[in-house]
This record gives structure tokens, sequence and C-alpha cells, in this order.
């Protein structure tokens, strides 16, 4: 049996701890891509495929039985960045959900990692800036299968992809925080998709402005992430006129719930992996 | 490299490290051994700071894993309890990941997976996902992975439960080899052939304290015989005979299934039991072995 004695290079492994301290959320990106490859398919097939069936049921289906403007513009022009929005929110919540939970439980990652210089603060920061490669790239992919359908009125509608990816992380960093507390498998995952993400997808005014639904409903926009983008890409694809306090306070909301989020799942990470 | 002082571990109303105090040298092979729920777990995961103390001191190479976690961790190599590899991945990119959270560069880990790869054995499965290799082919790989950052302490919790007799031996021997490199290795197992094939000092914990500390030796010294004389007279007569052998041996020790003779000439013994005529169904003499001594300091009942 020939064995190699393994070598020694003489690694500074402070210095090596000092570049973890500082930028260790990039080596778990790196992680998180790498884990991704085999899978790149089936996510090029889905950033293909929802903007096809969505904007083509939507914008063309619905949009030909709609033919009084809505917001001023066309349904086409009037729902696409709704769309664009609710399908980078939906998928972030789904990676806000099992992909976390199963990383403690079943797969490990998280746990590996912690064996490393990594802290969890840097897991739940590579997780995040994952979801923005995700998401810009999913993102973009809508956005330019909506150019031969005719849905962007102004090349400024392109901004509602990176309104995108910051409605996302409103979404993922919050979802991401709450798994990382759950043990056990239930029905958590569920309540989610249904309590919040449908709802939020019906009534958060990608189809309809939120102002044409009764008062007691309209709190479900005010509440959501996709609300609040959905109007931000409006105001860039077509000038949707939204007083500036208005833009600022959608703005203020996501931002506030994507840190707010990752502040919290800075905690929850560090709570589950160091006992 | 590890100073260890009564440190102490609880968990609400459960203590599971109770004053504990150690030290290990560089190069040396230290054995923590223990029934399960002994606390010798707890214990390595605060020697990465990944557990925190609730009390007691505990420095890694001077440094303290609470303050500076990073740091500790950057000189550590560990191999967990239970396998954190990840299955999607082919073997070869779990290494390079991993060494990639001790910010190294690729050009460093390309060829120090390859050569890992071929240490552990497991060069032909590089391009394989994890998911495809046997138990004993993850172990290595797990311990390949701890040895990624070139690591001047290796951490190894239970490296070869679950592995089958031919599996454990190369293992042994990747670890011997290791510790020949001048590798600090720290492990716990409660396999006791392991502790006396791999560990220069141990310490036996159990209910969170340490309850003996030495080389396999010095302990088999202390706490046993040289040998040990097993005679079995069937499970009706064992303690019938019991007080008929009480004087010929250091301790007797009698077991539902046989009786235990500890004793320095245990074939003496045997003669003694003949000439007494009392006639034994099977009888054997074997050298006294560390099982021996753990089961003396942390009992024969069952801990779940």
């Amino acid at each position: 049996m020939t064995s190699p004695i393994v070598s020694d290079h003489g690694l500074d492994h402070r210095a090596l701890a000092g570049g973890v301290r500082r930028h260790g959320w990039v080596y778990f990106l790196d992680f998180r891509l790498r884990a991704e490859r085999p899978f790149f398919w089936t996510f090029l097939l889905t950033a293909l495929g929802n903007p096809l069936l969505y904007l083509a049921a939507m914008g063309l289906g619905l949009g030909a039985l709609v033919q009084r403007p809505v917001d001023g513009v066309s349904y086409l022009h009037f729902v696409a960045p709704g769309l664009l929005i609710a399908t980078l929110v939906m998928t972030a919540a789904g990676w806000g959900t099992w992909p976390i939970f199963s990383g403690f439980k079943w797969q490990k990652h998280y746990l590996a990692a912690s064996a490393t210089p990594m802290r969890p603060a840097n897991m739940a920061d590579g997780e995040t800036a994952g979801m923005v490669v995700r998401l810009g790239l999913q993102g973009a992919i809508f956005w330019l299968i909506g150019l031969p359908f005719g849905a962007w009125p102004t090349a400024a509608s392109l901004l509602g992809v990176a309104i995108g990816v910051l409605a996302g992380l409103a979404m993922f960093t919050p979802l991401m925080a709450y798994s990382a507390t759950l043990q056990e498998e239930g029905l958590q995952f569920n309540f989610v998709n249904r309590l919040i993400v449908m709802p939020m997808f019906l009534f958060a005014g990608t189809f309809f402005p939120l102002e044409s639904m009764p008062v007691f409903l309209r709190w479900i926009g005010w509440l959501s992430p996709m609300w609040h983008g959905t109007q931000l890409a409006r105001v860039a694809s077509f000038g949707l006129p939204v007083p500036g306090w208005l833009v600022a306070v959608h703005l203020v909301v996501l931002v506030g719930l994507t840190v707010g989020g990752l502040a919290v799942a800075h905690r929850t990470f560090a709570r589950r992996l160091v006992r | 490299m590890i100073e260890a002082h009564d440190l102490t571990k609880t968990y609400g109303d459960f203590v599971a490290v109770d004053h504990v105090g150690f030290s290990v040298e560089a190069g040396e092979s230290f054995g923590l051994l223990g029934p399960n729920g002994a606390g010798k777990s707890t214990t390595m995961r605060m020697i990465g700071g990944n557990s925190l103390r609730t009390s007691g001191s505990l420095t890694v190479l001077g440094m303290d894993p609470e303050e500076q976690g990073p740091e500790v961790r950057a000189h550590l190599g560990v191999v967990p309890q239970e396998d954190s590899l990840d299955e999607e991945l082919r073997a070869r990119d779990n290494l390079i990941v991993y060494g990639r959270y001790f910010g190294l560069p690729l050009s460093f880990l390309r060829p120090k997976a390859a050569e890992l790869l071929e240490f552990a054995q497991l060069s032909e499965k590089a391009s394989e996902q994890v998911q495809a290799l046997s138990g004993g082919m993850k172990r290595r790989l797990t311990i390949a992975r701890g040895l990624i950052n070139e690591p001047r302490i290796l951490l190894l919790d239970e490296p070869t439960t679950g592995l089958d007799p031919q599996a454990r031996h190369i293992l042994w021997d990747r670890l011997f080899r290791l510790k020949e490199q001048g590798v600090t290795l720290v492990l716990t197992t409660h396999f006791m052939d392991e502790a006396e094939q791999l560990c220069d000092r141990l310490i036996v914990m159990d209910h969170g304290q340490i309850v003996a500390e030495g080389s396999p030796k010095e302990l088999i010294r202390r706490f046993s015989s040289r040998e040990v004389a097993e005679v079995r007279f069937g499970s009706e007569r064992n303690a019938e005979v019991e007080p008929h052998l009480r004087a010929l041996a250091e301790r007797v020790e009698v077991l539902p299934d046989r009786v235990l003779l500890y004793a320095d000439d245990g074939e003496a013994i045997l003669d003694e039991i003949g000439r007494r005529g009392l006639t034994p169904l099977t009888s054997l003499v074997r050298r006294s072995s560390l099982e021996d001594v753990f089961l003396r300091l942390t009992g024969r009942s069952l801990v779940d």
C-alpha cells in the first residue's frame, strides 16, 4: 500500500482566520453556487417557463379581456412588473424555507461550516448573497422574455429586476431567520405558503390595483414585500404616479425587512449552531 | 496545545461537563473515553468554540475559543461524529468547498484535494457524488476533509463508529501516520481497542466528570490485573460457585453468563479451579484490556 505523507505548506492559520472574519460570506456563497450547479438546467427551465406562462396567460389571455386602461396603461404593461416581482418574491419564499431547514436538519451544510473559521453570521450573509445572484439571474431572464411580448414600455423597466431582487430579499431573510429555528418538520411551511405567499400573490396588487379592493383587505398589500416591490417596479416601468414620500416608504419597508430579517437570522443561526 | 481547568457546561439542570481539567501536549494523541452522555462530545465542541462553557477556563493554542473562534478553528481539523458531507456534491468538491471555508485559494485547494483523496485511498472516487460512497469511504473522506487546512490539532469524535473491521484498520493506519507527522490528535471513542491503538494518554469520563487519567498501560495496571481468566459454569451455577473462587483472584466479577477472575497469572487460577474439582464448561485466559478498566470505572449497566 503506497501512501503519500500529507504535505505541509506552513499555512498562516491566523491570517486565514482574519480573511474569513472579513469576507467569510464570499466563501459560503462559493459553496451555494457550487451546490446549485447540478440543478442549473432545472433553474433555467423554471426561469424561462415562468415568464412565458404568466405573460401569455395573464398579459395576453386576460389582457385581451381587459380593454380599458389600468393605472393609465394597457393591462399587459400594468401586470408585467407585478408578475416579475411576484415571481421573484415567491422564488425567494421557496428558498427561505425548505433549503434552509434542510441545511440544518438533513444536509448539515451549516454544521460542517461551523467546524471551520466561518461564523454563523457568515453563513446567513452567504445565503443572502446567493439569493441575490439567483434572483438577479431569474429577474433578468424574466425581463428578456418580456421583450418579445411587448411587456416593457420603457428601458427603465429593467430597474424592476433590481427592485425584484430587493423585494425577494425582504421575503427571504425573515423566512431564513424563522426556518433556522425549526427543529422538526411540520406544517409550518405549508402555512407560510397558503397563508402568506398565496394571499400575497392574489391580493397584493399584482393583478389589479390595491385600491380596487375593499379597505379591509388592503392591509395584505401594505404588509407584503410583493406590493411594495410591485409599486416601485411600476414607477420604473411606466411611470406610475406615486408621490415621492410613498416611494421612500416602499424602499424603507423593503430595506427594513431585508436588513431586519438578516439581523435576526444572524441570531437564530448562532443559537442553532453554538450550543 | 489545549489547557482546560474546571471546565463546566450545564444545560438547564443537566450538567454535561462537570469541573473537568486536562492538558494536551503538542504531538500527543489524547483520548476522551466514556459511555454515551459522558460529556465527551460537549468537551470537543467547547474546544472548537461551538459550545459555550458555563464556567471554568479553556485555551487552545493559547487562545480562548469563545473569543477567538475563527482563529482557533483555523488551526483545527474536525471529524464530527455525524457525517456532515454534502451528499449531492462530488467527493473532490466536498474538500474544495470546505477548504474555501478556511479562506484557502483554489490554486492551493485543487492539488491539496487530490493529495488528500489519495491519502484517504479515494482517488478513484474523486468525481463520484458522496451519496454513492460506502460508510467507510465517507468516513475517510470526512477525515481527508478535516485535513484540508493542514491542521495542528485534529479532533476526531468517534471516528470509526459504524465501520467494519477492515475500514477501521485502514483508518487507524491513516491516523497513526498523521501522528507520526506531528499532528496532535484528540479523539473520543468508546472502542477500547481503538483507544489502546491510538492514544498515548487518555481520560475516562463518566457523568461529565473525569474518573481516571493516564496512558492505557498505566490505567490497566492501576485499575485491572495483568490477566483475566474467564470461566463459565452455566448461567445457573455461576453465582453459586463464586464463593469458592473468591480467594483465588485479586477480584472476582460474576456476570450472568460467566465469571471473571482478575489476576497476574490466569493459567495458575485455571489449574487451581481444576484441582478443586469445580469443572467449568468453558474457560479462557486473556490479557487484561482497557475495556476491563472502562467497565470497572463506568459500570456495566446500559447507558441510553
